[in-house]
């Protein structure tokens, strides 16, 4: 009969949800993780201002689509990892999901403010205005409230794992509001333009746009790995923290 | 460095607006971070001194 050597090297699985590994392996990523996020930034931003062209419609102003479109995608992917991780918590309950949600939810409220500025800097002398209630620009809005109202939920609980499973439910609940945002401009007349990168028939945008565009998602991508990955390794110490104060209380006679 | 333009002060204001965020964003994070590590390398020092 086979048996289990207790030496036999973890599985991916074990690796990510065992706290211990995964602060174990993250120390060796964050910094690589952090020095590509650096260079991309600087490729970045050399080709977005020195090697773009202007828009034939837009002039220079496309240069903040530059920051716009991938501030913009964050806060929708930031959202999808909240959620993937929600299930985590509420199906598998895998140890490590409920901390990326923690971990998530400020990242993508920054992003979500960051998109909805930028947004409304371009909107202004391309539309003639910052703002409009249309429906890409209000559910946008929508989505920095429910991150908000996340962040506060997690600060309402003294027990997280209690926590983590009342902020899955309305995280999933509020992932509704994602395929709002993208539909919005199929769905209503706004003044959102429609998508033009990630369509089914491929992007209609031209090459010299789309160059630095995705470059600078990829860095702006890489900038919110690295940044998910270090909160969750402090929100990992955080509870290490909290058990052994818990462990100096009880040895001291404070606690039961 | 480019001439961008005669809006050229919305552009500028995007990004100073996004370094500003981001620069907070990786402060606050790295602040964190590093406050969380000294704590735990206080409290597991402490319980190392209290077992011996």
């Amino acid at each position: 009969m086979a048996q289990t050597s207790p030496n036999t090297h973890p599985g991916w699985f074990t690796r990510i949800a065992h706290p211990g590994m995964f602060m174990g392996w993250t120390r060796h990523v964050v910094l690589p993780l952090a020095i590509a996020t650096a260079l991309a930034f600087a490729a970045g931003l050399y080709v977005v201002f020195f090697a773009s062209p202007p828009d034939y419609q837009m002039g220079d102003t496309v240069r903040m689509m530059y920051v716009h479109v991938p501030t913009a995608w964050l806060s929708q992917f930031c959202y999808a990892v909240m959620f993937s991780s929600a299930i985590g918590t509420l199906v598998w309950r895998h140890p490590m999901a409920d901390v990326s949600q923690k971990a998530a939810a400020p990242l993508g409220a920054a992003f979500t403010a960051l998109a909805l500025f930028t947004g409304a800097m371009w909107g202004r002398p391309t539309w003639g205005t910052f703002w409009e209630w249309d429906g890409r620009m209000t559910s946008t809005l929508v989505l920095l409230f429910i991150y908000l109202g996340i962040i506060a939920l997690w600060r309402a609980f003294d027990d997280q794992l209690k926590a983590a499973r009342i902020v899955s439910v309305v995280t999933l609940v509020g992932a509704v509001n994602i395929p709002i945002i993208k539909f919005s401009v199929d769905w209503w007349q706004t003044l959102h333009q429609p998508a033009s990168v990630f369509r089914t028939d491929g992007p209609t945008v031209d090459f010299s746009i789309l160059t630095p565009l995705l470059v600078m998602t990829l860095a702006f991508s890489l900038l919110f790995l690295t940044l998910h990955l270090v909160r969750m390794r402090t929100e990992v110490t955080r509870r290490r923290i909290r058990s052994l104060e818990l462990a100096q209380a009880r040895a001291a006679g404070g606690a039961p | 460095m480019i001439d961008l333009g005669q809006h050229w002060e919305f552009i500028a204001a995007t990004y100073a607006g996004s370094v500003l965020v981001i620069g907070a964003l990786i402060g606050w994070t790295w602040s964190a971070s590093r406050r969380a590590r000294t704590r735990v390398a206080r409290l597991e020092a402490a319980r190392k001194a209290r077992k011996a």
